[in-house]
């Protein structure tokens, strides 16, 4: 018969090796993911990269009109998105409380928050690139701003939710009305936790293909009209990538790489950012 | 003795005031004065609805759609609970200081300066007077005069609860509602906060609820005991301390309650 205490230990022992073991799995597989795009990206990150336009097979190129077109693309579609996610949060948070118009909301952005990216894509060709009969920059910035707005409007009501209500009491004590309220106290203490928010809903569309393909499309050459297809890394890397010629695949190496890094590098920050602001209060 | 009874110069009084938070009746039938200029003391245990009363004082539960009031709270001959009383005005004229410090996340300047310029249009020498009055006043200044643009949030806990009450009396109001004002602080800040209820008085009407016997004995002219949403006995506090009416009273601040 073992002692009780010996047993608490071996059970310690084994949970410990098992959740080790857990994560071990899946440090290596992210670990591989990233090994491998170092491995072919990183010899293929010239600087042309950043300097030429998307080339033909058989010749020298980069990716200057895909960084551009992407960076343009989620900049708007941010733009776009932003500041419709952060009222929507705000009302579902902060106004919501009574009547049937805050839960029903919540429960239509929870569905679009998991919608498959494609029908998104699909939804702006049917109802805008068919009217305009062509693929344009707008049309792509249009589908990013849609996968935008619900991570931002859950994210901001989450965040929001977050403030204890004392500090909402303690605003209407003073005699301020409610507008004043959200805007001068709980936004502003909810501030680091949405910015988080809209950095995280950038990093998630800076790697979208689907909602492109219909879109936005692509473009051989340089091409800063949003009116116009528009060149995007995610569209490149995947038409580059399937390709049969190697010099395009090495480009896709690059271009992945690249996403990868910006979108990384944009979620270290969102944690710093939050910790921070959480070390504060 | 009745649990009314008369106060010579009354600031607040309570008739018939009943409270339901939904179905559930946390007030039954309250009727009480608050004597201007002086502190009035709420003691009782948790649950008795002394916080509650205290949050009719000033609409606090309209902010919450399943609690409401009924009866009469008179303020300088307005009945309070009228629907048609001005929740803003009502509210610069009856301040409140919360349980567990809420320092807005701006500045300790703008902390102050946030609920005075929803009344004020100041000059910004002006508001710079009211904002060391009301640091003045709240024993706080001394130690944030060379930081006042620094985060509200940084204080200590006594600090920023005394920011609390600076900026509460900022507004100037006639009337201040402390809802256990130093339950989360350490003797010395409690105090000090203590010193500041004493000093205070001079100008404001005070009504402040407690869970420390030894604080109402300390702070307060008039004592209201308070059980399971009644109002057992109100009385000036030497007589509720040392000669309560009902035995109920002096079971509790004798600790033989429960």
């Amino acid at each position: 018969m073992i002692d009780i205490y010996t047993r608490r230990r071996i059970t310690n022992r084994l949970g410990l090796i098992v959740s080790v073991l857990a994560m071990a799995f899946g440090l290596f597989w992210l670990g591989w993911i990233l090994f491998t795009l170092l491995n072919h990206g990183l010899p293929a990150l010239t600087s042309t990269v950043f300097t030429q336009m998307t080339p033909p097979p058989g010749s020298d190129g980069g990716l200057l009109n895909a960084i551009v077109g992407t960076l343009m693309m989620t900049i708007v579609g941010t733009l776009i998105g932003t500041p419709i996610g952060i009222l929507a949060g705000t009302y579902l948070a902060e106004f919501g409380q009574r009547g049937w118009l805050a839960p029903i909301t919540r429960f239509i952005n929870d569905i679009l928050l998991s919608a498959p990216s494609i029908v998104i894509g699909l939804f702006v060709y049917e109802v805008y690139v068919v009217h305009i009969r062509h693929f344009s920059g707008w049309a792509g910035a249009l589908a990013l701003a849609i996968i935008v707005i619900p991570i931002v409007i859950r994210t901001t009501e989450n965040m929001l939710r977050l403030i204890p209500n004392t500090l909402r009491e303690a605003a209407a004590a003073l005699g301020a009305p409610q507008w004043k309220t959200v805007n001068f106290v709980t936004l502003r203490a909810a501030r680091a936790g949405i910015i988080t928010g809209v950095m995280l809903a950038i990093a998630r569309i800076s790697g979208e293909t689907a909602p492109l393909l219909f879109t936005a499309l692509n473009n051989q050459f340089w091409n800063a009209d949003m009116e116009n297809p528009m060149a995007n890394l995610p569209v490149v890397i995947f038409q580059f990538a399937m390709s049969p010629y190697e010099d395009w695949q090495r480009l896709a190496w690059a271009g992945a790489l690249l996403i990868t890094f910006s979108v990384l590098t944009l979620n270290i920050l969102a944690r710093i950012l939050f910790r921070q602001s959480a070390s504060n209060h | 003795m009745n649990s009314t009874m008369n106060i010579v110069n009354p600031k607040v009084t309570v008739r018939n005031l009943n409270f339901y938070y939904g179905n559930f009746l946390a007030l039954k039938d309250i009727n009480m004065e608050i004597a201007e200029k002086m502190v009035t003391a709420f003691i009782g245990p948790s649950g008795c609805g002394k916080s509650t009363l205290l949050r009719t004082f000033n609409r606090m539960y309209q902010l919450y759609p399943q609690q409401k009031a009924t009866g009469q709270i008179i303020l300088d001959g307005d009945n309070i609970l009228d629907p048609k009383q001005d929740l803003n005005r009502l509210r610069a004229k009856v301040g409140m200081v919360f349980q567990k410090p809420t320092p807005f996340p701006m500045s300790i300047y703008d902390n102050i300066a946030f609920g005075v310029k929803l009344y004020e249009s100041l000059s910004g020498s002006e508001m710079d007077e009211r904002v060391e009055w009301a640091l003045k006043k709240a024993a706080l200044w001394g130690e944030v005069k060379d930081k006042l643009k620094q985060s509200g949030t940084g204080l200590s806990g006594g600090q920023q609860q005394r920011l609390c009450i600076a900026r509460a009396i900022a507004v100037k109001p006639e009337v201040l509602l402390l809802d256990e004002p130093t339950s989360a602080l350490d003797p010395i800040s409690t105090a000090h906060i203590e010193k500041l209820i004493d000093e205070l008085k001079v100008d404001f009407t005070i009504a402040i609820v407690t869970h420390n016997m030894q604080q109402a004995a300390r702070v307060s002219d008039y004592t209201a005991y308070m059980y399971l949403g009644d109002l057992v006995e109100f009385s000036d506090t030497s007589t509720i301390f040392t000669n309560p009416s009902k035995k109920e009273t002096e079971d509790y601040i004798t600790g033989r309650f429960g």
